[in-house]
């Protein structure tokens, strides 16, 4: 028998009041593997990692990290965010603390890490992603993309074992989304295990070892980059990726 | 980012600037016509004089004053530790409102009953009950002075409003905000403590300090129980001497600390404002 998948979700459902998000939505990723979730707006891409972090409960399914089903009322939710980080779209950064602060606030609060300790790692975080002169510096004195690298720098303080980023370039200029993207393709190269949610359909393609359509809360197709989006075997996805060619994004 | 915002100045300066010279010399003379006139109408009216012998007699004023300031300093005393214990007991009463999860709901309910019901009641009738009635009881260990009771039901009384503006503050902070203080792995009183509250409390500190102005004149309400403090000792002179003048002495007392208070506000929430709209928070 093969191993289990990294991280599966099995038939998940999940509403707000009533309008149903989430309809019996299933989604397998491999460790190292890089997925994409793709669909138009309010198709439950967000709800989907933010399930998946624990931030929202899910009314029926399971959600497996290794196997073990972390959707249970059992698990120590706190544990299993520190193996799973999360990006968001408005970056969220806490704009009273410095950059450094917001880095390693999770290191220090969370896990109790003494605060030297956490800072020579973040200051190597840093670094890597352009940010070492922006310790000190306040979220709302860098720039949008200085603030997303900052954010994923946060999410990967505590060496998460998987990378959910939900639309993180949407919110920025357009000449600072190459910088962000960068910073992904890095983490990729290192073997990270991501779900992204995502716009930027080259990128996807690009970078995705499996690119998902999701529509209606669940997922309607999947595969690698060259299949979905060369031979979409859904009138839907057919439909979606058309109009997304013809808005100039593919 | 901070291109384009001008420097603060004061009203009067920013008047003056605006209305140049002329208009400058226009306001002074106006001014100083109008309230010529208000007070010669006043003085010169035919009950001025008995108007000046009960309430401006300087006297009267004299004599009360070192009984008023005596009890004076029971008011600032009260205004003291009622200042440390109502943020205290508010920000008790805000979180436990705010703490999410089916596990929590007797604490919110007790939060919601406590503000409901302290906001609800007069200060005057809180005084009044617990400074009178809890003594009256007489039981053990129980404080039975009138004062400690009089701060109780301060501090009950106005932590509930106070409860009330940290609740604004902490409801205003962006949901967001606590989903990625949850995504590092804190738990639910870390991510208040470390990352919602410092920006609640800064959104809500010119309310408070509103508040603070407002303690300050209603420590005054304590003289119902009887307590010598500056307007029980002026009612006891009053009554002695038929004269007004000692609530005057009193009313100075006051204002000699709420104008600065207040102006101090005005000054703060001003800068306050400035400073978040250059940050473009």
């Amino acid at each position: 028998m093969a191993a289990a998948p990294k991280l599966e979700l099995i038939d998940v459902h999940k509403s707000y009041g009533d309008k149903r998000v989430l309809n019996g939505l299933s989604l397998a990723v491999e460790e190292h593997e890089i997925v994409c979730l793709i669909g138009p707006s309010g198709c439950g891409k967000s709800t989907l990692l933010r399930c998946t972090d624990l931030l929202d409960p899910i009314e029926s399914g399971e959600i497996r990290l290794d196997g073990d089903n972390i959707a249970d009322s059992g698990t120590d939710t706190n544990a299993v965010r520190r193996r799973i980080g999360i990006v968001f779209q408005s970056f969220n950064l806490f704009p009273h603390m410095s950059v450094m602060d917001n880095v390693t606030l999770g290191a220090r609060r969370a896990q109790g890490r003494n605060r030297r300790e956490a800072e020579d790692q973040a200051r190597e975080l840093l670094a890597r992603f352009g940010l070492a002169d922006k310790a000190d510096a306040y979220p709302n004195k860098i720039s949008g993309g200085q603030n997303q690298r900052a954010a994923i720098v946060r999410a990967l303080m505590s060496e998460p074992e998987i990378l959910l980023l939900d639309e993180v370039t949407s919110a920025l200029d357009p000449e600072l989304v190459g910088e962000v993207l960068g910073v992904i393709r890095e983490l990729a190269s290192r073997g990270l295990t991501m779900v992204l949610a995502t716009h930027e359909m080259g990128f996807a393609r690009d970078v995705a070892s499996t690119v998902s359509f999701l529509h209606e809360g669940q997922v309607l197709e999947s595969g690698p980059p060259n299949e979905l989006f060369g031979s979409p075997q859904h009138e839907r996805t057919q439909q979606f990726l058309r109009r997304v060619t013809e808005a100039g994004r593919l | 980012m901070s291109a384009g915002v001008a420097p603060r100045r004061s009203a009067v300066s920013e008047f003056f600037e605006q209305e140049g010279a002329r208009a400058g010399v226009i306001t002074v003379v106006s001014t100083v016509a109008f309230f010529g006139v208000a007070i010669v109408a006043v003085v010169s009216s035919p009950n001025w004089p008995r108007v000046r012998d009960q309430f401006f007699s300087w006297d009267d004023f004299v004599d009360a004053f070192p009984s008023v300031i005596d009890g004076f300093w029971l008011n600032v005393q009260l205004f003291f530790w009622s200042m440390l214990l109502i943020p205290v007991v508010a920000l008790i009463v805000a979180v436990m409102r705010s703490l999410r999860g089916p596990a929590f709901t007797p604490i919110r309910l007790l939060s919601v009953i406590y503000t409901d019901v302290f906001r609800g009641i007069p200060l005057i009738l809180l005084i009044l009950l617990l400074g009178f009635g809890v003594p009256a009881l007489q039981i053990q260990g129980l404080p039975t002075s009138s004062t400690v009771w009089g701060l109780i039901a301060l501090t009950l009384s106005y932590s509930a409003y106070t409860a009330e503006i940290y609740r604004s503050g902490i409801d205003a902070v962006p949901e967001s905000q606590r989903s990625s203080a949850r995504s590092l792995g804190l738990t639910q009183f870390q991510s208040l403590r470390f990352a919602i509250l410092p920006q609640a409390v800064r959104n809500v500190v010119p309310a408070l300090m509103n508040t603070v102005v407002s303690l300050q004149k209603d420590v005054a309400l304590i003289s119902v129980l009887g307590v010598r403090d500056a307007t029980r000792e002026a009612q006891i002179i009053t009554s002695r001497t038929f004269n007004y003048t000692p609530f005057l002495a009193a009313t100075v007392l006051f204002l000699a600390v709420s104008i600065p208070l207040t102006r101090y506000v005005d000054w703060y929430t001003s800068r306050d404002r400035s400073e978040r709209s250059q940050a473009g928070v």
